[in-house]
């Protein structure tokens, strides 16, 4: 490793401009003409919409149109798709309602946009909105999963009886029945996996701008896969076809899942742009935010684990109920399936799995993938589930994880994942190593001299990452391949240019990218530059979430920069009159190995571009692309121990430590990883005890500003102890396996574990507020 | 936001005078409030009279037995004024967990009690305190001058000029922070004054805003000590119930803030 290369910590490029005002995000861009649009959404859960009287906003100073849900829908701008086909139990598509991108009949959640002003400042625009009157028809709503699933209950689409969008399983439910015949223990609980609102820093955007002459659409968009985006777009809302449509995502200020999908308020800026002839600017707000934003989470589960005598695992059998609030967002039908039921074995060896997920409808904004998507729901189910049964059969619950903790790998579970490598036991002991595990019962005797009550609570997480092989997906029912592209530019004087499919939008990637590059031919990555986020630069990707950028995007740059160091070697041989086996590469130099004859990285580079001497047959240049498809799922696990202390009278938790032990593979950027590790924890922690988005029983949002959704805040989480033990990928040469999502996947059940072991009462729910935790101790 | 004229007026005549003219006028000081309902088109004020600036109303006294906050003083200034640590640290501390930073540095007592937020700190310290609110027309007790939520016995265009509190023997704050806003989820300020009196007030609780605990007021009388209310029982009847905190949690909360509180002012 140089000082720059591969498991550096080197201080990150991007953040000289974000950190002195100089990012570009999509609301700093201004265009000559540009207009500004507002939107005009639904007060009601579910109504119809009976007539929109625009006339006087028209007649308004600067106004430019007021643009209505049945003009789109008339123009036949193609509705909201959800990319992953699922197929019922009983063999039956799953039943979808359209969603166009303004309602022009009905509205199922507040928040739905029905028409759109376009003026000529944002705040005329909203002036303007204010003077369109829209009538409504208020129907009954339905706000939870139970009340949708009543027999008489409204219904949403008429496409999905019962609100049931499908009615899914997984694994072998006579092996699992048999497993539970011959237990001699059973342990049981049910869980809410609770709502969350992703609440990226920098609100969503779009600037669209339609040239007429060119009969092309630019789009500036706050997107993690801007090619995707141009594919759907395109492909499917008939916007305009590939080569006529540029995508562009700037610098982008944090996604979580919420940017991965094509929202309605792009489409209507593009489709609008049009109609005005002029650039579209809309810029959400926060209280946008809250409620268009996909969601995250929002499961209702049972659980029941089968144990032999020697409390060995026989088989889990598992009940899942889904929101999806009101329309299938891009991904959304894939998150409690194949991101969730697939983990459910989590580290152990469980012969036996079965799982049903039925998803539902309801009259809340749309649920999708939100950092870890469908993980974190299968983690902390199956973990509260293990800690629950250790205190069932009173063994202490690292024990009763190691007794059942998968051993030899390759192991293939019950619910598709073929786990390639990991050493749980290594994080295990590790994690309590680092909370000195063994001296627990002390401290929570010396607390409970203190009056307070301390409790500690494990989480052993497994995850998979790296997404994904793009035919093992396709066979799900995926729409699109996971594979990543990657192009490498060197250019004529030895600068370098990588240009990639994934996209950063908080990730590093400007740093970590170059590090490879600094690893592989010893420049220093000031002479690198990443391009990323522009469509017409980079020709395809599918962009970053799932843990993916390194696993994926890394080995895609690592694949073309084999073949740019092929050719760069056969020139080098070439001018130094050597064989090309001869050559290595060390400190940007190329070399002939045993001898003092090298010539450096910018003589080569140049020799390919004036192409006066080049080998025969050569072509000029140095420039290579690769796709790269990976061949599994990587697996990233870990240990996460959470010590705290319970105010009895208050019910207020506050932490004494929290460890974490993971296994990423090959790290990359240890400074990095550990902010990644950070962020995670503390969105963990955030679900845990903070955050819950509500609505109530008429599906008005209860939480949509900052006021009642309690996000953490830096003093509600303690200081992090990190550390890694390291199995490397062998499914990618980088032996990466991804460190994203780790965090927010592994953090909620050791939290709750740990207050439920200070309480005594396993009957908590997330968020465990002061006043639940203080209900839980008191009654 | 929709137009507005903003004015910062050097002195509080002027400052009455803009407001005078105004159709529809508003004062602004630390603007924690203010700012963001006009930002949610909420409030529509046709001038934002800015009195956060006006020297005379910005400072802290103390003389002899009366501690003097003017209105425009931020919470950060109290919270590091010396008068305030030594004469009544317990407003101290109150300002020191009102909020975050960015809230401390701009937020200031007579923005606090003009609003009069059912979950805000300072209210609970009037009361408990027995303190004077001044405006630019007249004297007013705090008991007469918080009347509910978000209302008081400001009259149109009168401006608070300075709070004053009589030092007393000891008083004491303590907070749950709501987790979300910061305000008082449930905050109880107690006080022992000079001439032997006890006075407990409760913010964030009640439905009908700042309230005083009688209960509390008795056991305290009788035993100033944290373990004279361990029998004691506060109702839920009339509190707050949200998603944060139910009545009957708050209930728990009102009786045992008031406990730390008396730990705290000793």
């Amino acid at each position: 490793m140089g000082m720059e290369g591969i498991g550096a910590s080197v201080v990150r490029k991007e953040d000289k401009r974000f950190i002195t005002g100089k990012g570009r995000y999509v609301d700093d861009i201004k265009m000559v003409g540009m207009t500004y649009a507002h939107f005009i959404r639904s007060p009601h859960a579910h109504a119809k919409v009976k007539s929109i009287d625009s006339s006087a906003a028209e007649a308004m100073p600067g106004v430019v149109a007021v643009l209505t849900g049945k003009q789109i829908v008339d123009d036949k701008v193609g509705n909201l798709i959800c990319g992953w086909a699922i197929t019922s139990k009983d063999g039956s598509p799953m039943k979808m309602g359209a969603w166009p991108a303004m309602a022009p009949e009905t509205v199922r959640f507040v928040g739905q946009a029905v028409a759109v002003v376009i003026a000529d400042s944002k705040n005329l625009a909203r002036d303007a909105a204010e003077a369109v009157v829209v009538e409504y028809e208020e129907l009954p709503a339905v706000a939870d999963m139970p009340s949708a699933l009543k027999p008489g209950a409204p219904q949403l689409h008429p496409e999905a009886p019962g609100n049931v969008v499908y009615d899914w399983h997984i694994g072998d439910e006579a092996a699992v029945g048999a497993a539970f015949s011959k237990a001699a223990h059973v342990v049981s609980l049910e869980l809410t996996n609770n709502r969350l609102a992703p609440n990226a820093m920098e609100p969503r955007a779009a600037i669209a701008d339609y040239d007429a002459a060119e009969e092309h659409f630019t789009l500036y968009t706050t997107s993690q896969n801007p090619h995707v985006a141009r594919l759907v777009l395109s492909a499917f809302y008939n916007i305009a076809p590939e080569h006529k449509l540029r995508v562009i995502a700037p610098d982008v200020g944090g996604g979580f899942g919420s940017k991965i999908f094509i929202y309605p308020e792009e489409m209507v800026a593009l489709w609008a742009s049009k109609k005005v002839g002029r650039p579209v600017k809309w810029t959400g707000d926060r209280t946008e935010a809250f409620l268009t934003d996909a969601h995250g989470r929002d499961h209702i589960s049972k659980a029941e684990m089968a144990f032999d005598a020697d409390h060995k695992m026989l088989g889990l059998r598992v009940k899942t109920h889904a929101n999806f609030g009101a329309y299938m967002s891009l991904f959304s039908s894939s998150v409690p399936t194949y991101l969730y039921a697939t983990l459910l074995s989590g580290q152990y060896n469980i012969p036996a799995i079965y799982a049903e997920v039925m998803g539902v409808y309801t009259n809340t904004t749309p649920v999708d993938a939100y950092r870890g998507a469908g993980r974190p729901e299968a983690s902390y189910l199956l973990e509260r589930l293990v800690e629950t049964a250790a205190r069932q059969f009173k063994m202490d619950p690292a024990e009763l994880r190691r007794k059942n903790f998968i051993t030899q790998f390759p192991h293939q579970t019950p619910v598709i994942m073929a786990y390639d490598t990991g050493d749980f036991n290594a994080s295990l002991d590790a994690a309590m190593k680092a909370i000195d595990y063994a001296g627990f019962p002390a401290r929570k005797a010396a607390a409970k001299a203190q009056g307070k009550l301390r409790g500690i609570g494990l989480s052993c997480y497994i995850e998979a990452c790296g997404i994904a092989p793009s035919k093992a997906v396709g066979s799900l029912g995926a729409g699109v391949g996971l594979w990543e592209s990657a192009e490498i530019r060197v250019n004529p004087v030895g600068t370098i240019e990588v240009l990639t499919g994934s996209h950063s939008h908080g990730q590093g990637h400007e740093t970590t990218f170059c590090q490879l590059i600094a690893e592989r031919l010893g420049v220093p990555i000031s002479q690198v530059s990443i391009v990323h986020g522009d469509t017409d630069k980079v020709q395809f990707g599918m962009g970053t979430y799932g843990s993916r950028s390194a696993a994926v995007g890394l080995t895609a740059i690592l694949k073309a920069m084999e073949k740019v160091e092929a050719k760069a070697k056969k020139i080098a041989a070439h001018a130094l009159e050597a064989s090309e086996g001869d050559i290595v590469i060390e400190n940007g130099e190329f070399k002939v190995t045993g001898t003092d004859k090298s010539i450096a990285l910018p003589m080569v580079a140049l020799a390919a571009y004036t192409a006066h001497n080049l080998p025969d047959g050569m072509e000029p240049g140095l420039k290579e692309s690769a796709f790269y498809d990976p061949t599994n799922f990587t697996f990233p696990a870990g240990t996460y121990i959470c010590e705290l202390e319970v105010d009895e009278a208050t019910g207020k938790t506050s932490f004494v430590n929290f460890v974490a032990a993971d296994d990423f593979g090959r790290l990359i950027n240890p400074m990095i990883v550990e902010g990644q590790v950070h962020g995670g924890l503390v969105q963990g922690i955030g679900q845990a005890l903070l955050e819950h988005a509500i609505y109530d029983s008429n599906g008005q949002p209860v939480t949509a500003s900052f006021m009642d959704y309690a996000m953490p805040r830096a003093d509600d989480v303690p200081s992090f102890k990190l550390s890694h033990t390291t199995t490397l990928c062998p499914g990618n040469p980088l032996g990466v396996k991804g460190c994203g999502e780790a965090g927010a996947i592994g953090a909620s059940a050791a939290v709750i574990n740990a207050i439920t072991d200070a309480i005594g009462n396993n009957k908590l729910e997330m968020p465990a507020t002061p006043d639940r935790v203080w209900h839980a101790i008191h009654g | 936001m929709y137009e507005t004229t903003y004015h910062r007026a050097s002195s509080v005549d002027e400052a009455a005078a803009l407001f005078s003219k105004g159709s529809d006028a508003k004062f602004l000081a630390g603007g924690h409030t203010l700012i963001p309902v006009m930002k949610q088109r909420l409030a529509s004020p046709s001038d934002v009279i800015d009195i956060g600036k006006i020297k005379d109303l910005i400072g802290v006294q103390l003389s002899g037995d009366t501690l003097v906050i003017k209105a425009a003083t931020t919470y950060y200034d109290i919270m590091t004024n010396a008068d305030v640590k030594k004469a009544v640290p317990a407003i101290a501390h109150l300002t020191s967990v009102l909020g975050d930073p960015a809230v401390r540095a701009r937020g200031t007592i007579g923005g606090s009690i003009a609003n009069n937020d059912p979950a805000a700190d300072f209210p609970a310290a009037l009361i408990s305190l027995g303190a004077t609110v001044k405006t630019n027309k007249r004297s007013i007790a705090a008991e007469d001058f918080f009347k509910g939520l978000f209302t008081t016995a400001l009259e149109d265009g009168e401006i608070i000029t300075e709070v004053s509190f009589p030092v007393p023997e000891k008083a004491g704050y303590a907070k749950m922070r709501h987790p979300a806003s910061r305000f008082a989820l449930t905050g109880v300020f107690v006080t022992k004054t000079k001439g032997g009196d006890v006075r407990v007030a409760a913010t964030g609780a009640s439905q009908s805003g700042v309230m005083r605990v009688s209960a509390i007021e008795a056991a305290l009388k009788s035993n100033w000590s944290a373990s004279a209310l361990d029998g004691v029982s506060v109702s839920a009847s009339g509190l707050l119930s949200d998603i944060h905190g139910s009545a009957d949690y708050r209930a728990n909360l009102v009786k045992v803030m008031a406990q730390r509180a008396v730990q705290a002012a000793g």
